[in-house]
C-alpha cells in the first residue's frame, strides 16, 4: 500500500466540501431569521418520524437486494439492445412523482393492467396501497440506480480476473465468492444508505401509495409546516431531524464499507467464461426479463397516455422545456465543478466519512434550502431573475450524493493504483487530473452528469416558490396543466420531459463510455 | 439578427415601461399559463387603464410573508378563505373599497379587505356511465357498499381537502369522527393535492374524486364530455372562494383601485367561468355563459367565517388524520 504522504490531487475539494456545507448552513440561517417559536412537535410528527424511518429502511434494503441479482445477470449477459435496455431501466429514476404514480398505478392499480389480467383469470385482485406500495414504489425509483451502482462496481472488476478465474477453471461458487462478494461488500452499503436517504425525503408517492395519513413522511409534515402553517421553526426543526437521519445512516454506511482497491487491469474486454451457458444463462435471462417488465411496464403506460396528449399540448411548452434544459446543463456544469474536487479530496482520506457532506443537500429538503435562499436574497436583490440559476445549483446540491458515490470508489482505485507511477513522474494537481483522473473516470463522469442532468429536467424544485410566468420549467407546467383539467396535454408534456430527461442522460453516458462497453 | 430584434425589443419594453405605470399583481400558479384568465385579464385591463399590468406568479403566501413590507404586488389575486385570515395578519392589505352588495355570491359576504372573484363548492364527482345509483346525499354516501372507493386530497396539504375536512364538520360536527370512521374504508386513498386525485379519477382509478361542483362544465364545455356529474346533497355543499386584496403600499393606488373595480366588472365576470373553470362571484345568473345556469349546484351552502375555520380547523383536521390512521 503506498505511503499517504502528500495526496497528488486533491486539497481543492476541501474548498468544495465547505462551500457545499455553507450553501447549506447559510439557508438555515435565513430560515433562522424568519422563524418565530412555534408549537414544536406533537405526536403526528412523531409518528411521521417512525414511518418515514421503516419505510425508508424497507425500500432502501429491498431496492438493493433485487439489484445485486439483476445488476450480475446484466454484467454476465451481452445481447442486442442491452445499452438501450441499460439506459431504459434508469428512467424511473428521474419521473416527477406525479407522472411515476399515474404510471404505477395503471399497472398495479385498483384498475390496473395486473388486476384486469388477474380478474380476467377469476383470481382475487391486488390492492397497492399500504406500505407495500409506498415500499413498491420506492423500489421502482431506486432499483434502476441500485443497478447502475452495482452494475459500475462489477465492471471494475479487471477482465484479467475474470480470466484468470477461468484458466484456474474456478467453479462459479468461487468466483462468487473471490471477486464478486468482496464487491458487493463494498457498492451495496453506499447505495443503501443513498437510497434511504431518498426515500427519507418522500412525501407525495408514499402518501399516495401509502393510501392516507398513516403514510405520513416527515416531508409532508415539513410542506405542512411551511406552507399550511407558516411555521418556519417547526419546519427547520423537522428538516434538521432529517438531516441527522440521513447523516447517521450515510455516516455509518460509509464507515462500514472497506476499503481496498482493485488493482488495475488492462482495460481488456471482459469475458465470463465462468457463466457462460446452463442454467445460469436462463437464470440471468429470467432475472433481466422480469427486472425489465416491472420498470419499464410503468413507463410503457406513461408513454401511451402521452402519446394521446403529445397533440394537445399548448405551445407553451415547448418554450418551458427550453428553460428546463437550460437549468439542466447549468446543473451539470455546477455538480462536475463541486464533485470532482470533492470526490478527489475524499477518495484521498482512508475513511469515506466525508462523503457524508455531500447528502446534506439532498437530506436538508429542498424547500427549505430554497426558502431560505429566499430569505437571504431578498432584501439585497430580486429574487425572481435568479430564479433558475438557484434552481440549477440546488438541483446540483440534490445529485451531488449520487455523483459522490459514482466518481468516489473508481477515483479511490485510480489514485491507489497509480500512486507511484504519479508520484515517480512528479504528476500532481492539474496535470494529475488531465492525464491520470479524468480519461480513467470518463464513464463515471459520463454517468454522474447524465444522472444529474435528468434528475434537474424531473424535478419540480424551488421554482414553483417564486417563478414568474415567463421562467417556469416544464416540470412546473405540467403541474399547472394537470391543475388546469388538461390532463391529456399533461400526459404529453410528461413525455415530453421522460424524452428530454432520458435523452440528456442517454448523450452524457454515452459521451462518457464511447471507449468502453458499460 | 435575432440578437438585434432581441435588443430592440428590450429598448422599447424599457422605453415603455419609463412611460406607463406598472401594476404588479401576484397571481396564483395556475392564472398566468396561457390557458388561465390572467392573459384575458391582461389585455382586457389595458386596454382602459394605460398602464402595463404584469404578473407575477408563486406561491401566494408563503411569497407575501417571506417578502413582508417589501413586498413589490400592488395586487394580489387569488387567495384562498383559508389563507385570508394569515394574510389579513400581515398587516399588508388595505380595504378593497367595493361594494360588496355588487356580489352575487350565495353567501352573504361582508369582509371589506378580500374581494371575492370566483366560487364554486366542495362536491364528490363520478363517471354517471361508471356509476348508476350515485348517492344522492351525504348519508347515502357513508352508507354506499365499502367497494365504491373515493379518492381524496390531504387536508394538510391541499386547499380543497381543508374544505372536506371542514364540510364534514359542518354537516356532521361532533359525529365528525364516526363519519370518517365510515368513509375511511372506501378512501382508496389520500393525495396530495387535487391535480393528482383527479388524474386518478379520469384514468378510471376510483369511482368518485372530491372535486368542485364546477369540474363537469370543463368535461361539458371543453370536451363535450357530458357523463362527468357533480353529485348534489342536501346536507349542503362547502363553499370555497377566491379572492383579491389590494396592498396597503402600493405605490399605484389609482392602478390599483382600477384593479379591484375592473374584478367587479362585468367583462371581467364573464371571462371568469370558462377560463378559470368556477362560478363568477359578481354576475347574475342570467348572464353566465350560455349553458353554465344548467349546471346542477347545491341548494344549501356551508360555509365557516375565516375566524371560526381557524378555530376549527386543527380539531377537524386531527379528527381525520386519527379515524384514518386506523
Amino acid at each position: 500500500m503506498a505511503q499517504r504522504a502528500q495526496p497528488i490531487i486533491g486539497t481543492t475539494g476541501i474548498a468544495a466540501g465547505v462551500f457545499v456545507v455553507v450553501a447549506v448552513l447559510l439557508s438555515f440561517v435565513g430560515l433562522g431569521l424568519r422563524a418565530e417559536v412555534g408549537r414544536g412537535l406533537g405526536p403526528a410528527e412523531w409518528a411521521a418520524i417512525r414511518f418515514t424511518v421503516i419505510q425508508a429502511a424497507l425500500s432502501a434494503l429491498i431496492s438493493v437486494t433485487f439489484a445485486i441479482p439483476l445488476a450480475r445477470a446484466l454484467a454476465r449477459r451481452r445481447f442486442v439492445g442491452r445499452g438501450i435496455l441499460i439506459t431504459l431501466l434508469g428512467a424511473p429514476f428521474i419521473l416527477p412523482v406525479i407522472v411515476a404514480v399515474l404510471g404505477l398505478l395503471a399497472v398495479f392499480g385498483r384498475t390496473g393492467w395486473i388486476n384486469m389480467a388477474l380478474e380476467a383469470l377469476g383470481l382475487p385482485g391486488l390492492s397497492i396501497y399500504g406500505l407495500h406500495g409506498v415500499v413498491l414504489a420506492h423500489v421502482f425509483f431506486n432499483l434502476p440506480l441500485a443497478t447502475r451502482l452495482l452494475l459500475q462496481g462489477w465492471q471494475s472488476i479487471p477482465a484479467e480476473r475474470f480470466r484468470l478465474a477461468a484458466q484456474l477453471d474456478l467453479p462459479p461458487a468461487i468466483v462468487r465468492r473471490t471477486l464478486e462478494f468482496p464487491l458487493i461488500k463494498q457498492v451495496a452499503p453506499g447505495a443503501v444508505a443513498l437510497i434511504f436517504v431518498i426515500c427519507l425525503t418522500s412525501f407525495a408517492v408514499a402518501l399516495t401509495l401509502g393510501g392516507g395519513p398513516r403514510a405520513t413522511t416527515i416531508e409532508l409534515a415539513i410542506y405542512q409546516a411551511f406552507r399550511f402553517d407558516f411555521d418556519l421553526a417547526r419546519a427547520s426543526l423537522l428538516s434538521i431531524i432529517q438531516l441527522i437521519l440521513a447523516g447517521s445512516a450515510a455516516l455509518v454506511a460509509l464507515w462500514i464499507i472497506p476499503n481496498f482497491p482493485l488493482s488495475a487491469g488492462l482495460d481488456r474486454e471482459v469475458h465470463r467464461w465462468d457463466a457462460r451457458g446452463g442454467w445460469q444463462a436462463w437464470g440471468d435471462s429470467c432475472v433481466i426479463a422480469l427486472g425489465s417488465a416491472f420498470l419499464l411496464l410503468p413507463l410503457f403506460a406513461i408513454t401511451l397516455a402521452g402519446l394521446k396528449g403529445l397533440p394537445e399540448m399548448p405551445a407553451g411548452v415547448w418554450i418551458t422545456a427550453g428553460n428546463s434544459l437550460w437549468v439542466a446543463l447549468l446543473s451539470i456544469c455546477v455538480l462536475l465543478l463541486i464533485a470532482l474536487p470533492m470526490a478527489g479530496w475524499i477518495s484521498t482520506r482512508r475513511r469515506g466519512s466525508a462523503e457524508a457532506i455531500g447528502l446534506i443537500g439532498l437530506s436538508a429538503s429542498p424547500l427549505m434550502i430554497g426558502t431560505g435562499w429566499f430569505i437571504l436574497i431578498n432584501p439585497i436583490a430580486d429574487p425572481v431573475p435568479l430564479a433558475l440559476p438557484v434552481t440549477a445549483l440546488i438541483n446540483a446540491l440534490m445529485a451531488l450524493p449520487f455523483a459522490l458515490r459514482i466518481l468516489v470508489p473508481p477515483m479511490r482505485d485510480v489514485l491507489t493504483t497509480y500512486d507511484r507511477l504519479s508520484r515517480s513522474l512528479n504528476l500532481r494537481g492539474w496535470p494529475a487530473w488531465r492525464w491520470l483522473v479524468l480519461p480513467r473516470l470518463r464513464a463515471q463522469i459520463g454517468f454522474a452528469a447524465g444522472l444529474t442532468g435528468a434528475l434537474s429536467v424531473g424535478d419540480l424544485g424551488v421554482i414553483a416558490l417564486f417563478a414568474d410566468p415567463d421562467r417556469a420549467t416544464l416540470p412546473l407546467q405540467m403541474y399547472r396543466l394537470m391543475g388546469a383539467y388538461r390532463t391529456e396535454a399533461a400526459a404529453g408534456a410528461a413525455l415530453l420531459l421522460l424524452a428530454m430527461a432520458l435523452s440528456l442522460f442517454w448523450v452524457c453516458d454515452k459521451g462518457g463510455r464511447r471507449h468502453a462497453e458499460a | 439578427m435575432r440578437r438585434t430584434l432581441l435588443a430592440t425589443t428590450l429598448l422599447l419594453a424599457s422605453q415603455a415601461g419609463a412611460e406607463t405605470p406598472v401594476l404588479t399583481v401576484y397571481a396564483g400558479d395556475y392564472f398566468t399559463s396561457e390557458w388561465g384568465p390572467g392573459p384575458k385579464i391582461e389585455e382586457g385591463f389595458e386596454a382602459t387603464c394605460n398602464c402595463d399590468l404584469q404578473f407575477a406568479t408563486g406561491d401566494l403566501l408563503p411569497r407575501l410573508l417571506l417578502e413582508g413590507e417589501r413586498t413589490k404586488a400592488d395586487v394580489v389575486i387569488g387567495l384562498t378563505s383559508d389563507v385570508t385570515a394569515k394574510a389579513r395578519a400581515t398587516g399588508l392589505f388595505a380595504p378593497h373599497g367595493q361594494d360588496n352588495s355588487a356580489l352575487t355570491l350565495p353567501i352573504d359576504w361582508t369582509d371589506d379587505t378580500f374581494l371575492p372573484f370566483n366560487y364554486g363548492h366542495t362536491a364528490f364527482i363520478y363517471n354517471e356511465t361508471a356509476m348508476d345509483t350515485p348517492p344522492a346525499s351525504f348519508d347515502a354516501l357513508l352508507e354506499m357498499d365499502d367497494d365504491v372507493k373515493l379518492v381524496i386530497q390531504d387536508p394538510r396539504t391541499s386547499i380543497s381537502g381543508l374544505a372536506l375536512v371542514l364540510w364534514v364538520e359542518a354537516v356532521y360536527g361532533e359525529k365528525a369522527s364516526d363519519v370518517w370512521t365510515k368513509l375511511a374504508p372506501k378512501i382508496l386513498t389520500v393525495t396530495k393535492d387535487w391535480s393528482a386525485s383527479y388524474g386518478m379519477f379520469t384514468d378510471g382509478e376510483v369511482d368518485m374524486v372530491l372535486s368542485y361542483t364546477t369540474s363537469p362544465a370543463y368535461h361539458m364545455f371543453a370536451e363535450e364530455d357530458f357523463t362527468k356529474k357533480a353529485a348534489i346533497f342536501p346536507e349542503g355543499h362547502y363553499f370555497m372562494v377566491e379572492t383579491v386584496g389590494k396592498i396597503a403600499g402600493t405605490e399605484q393606488p389609482e392602478l390599483a383601485d382600477a384593479f379591484m373595480a375592473y374584478v367587479l366588472s362585468a367583462e371581467f365576470q364573464q371571462m371568469i367561468p370558462t377560463a378559470n373553470w368556477s362560478l363568477p362571484s359578481a354576475l347574475p345568473e342570467d348572464q353566465w355563459p350560455e349553458g353554465w345556469a344548467e349546471l346542477p349546484l347545491p341548494e344549501k351552502v356551508l360555509f365557516y367565517s375565516e375566524d371560526e375555520a381557524e378555530a376549527r380547523k386543527a380539531q377537524a383536521i386531527e379528527t381525520w388524520r386519527s379515524a384514518l390512521s386506523q
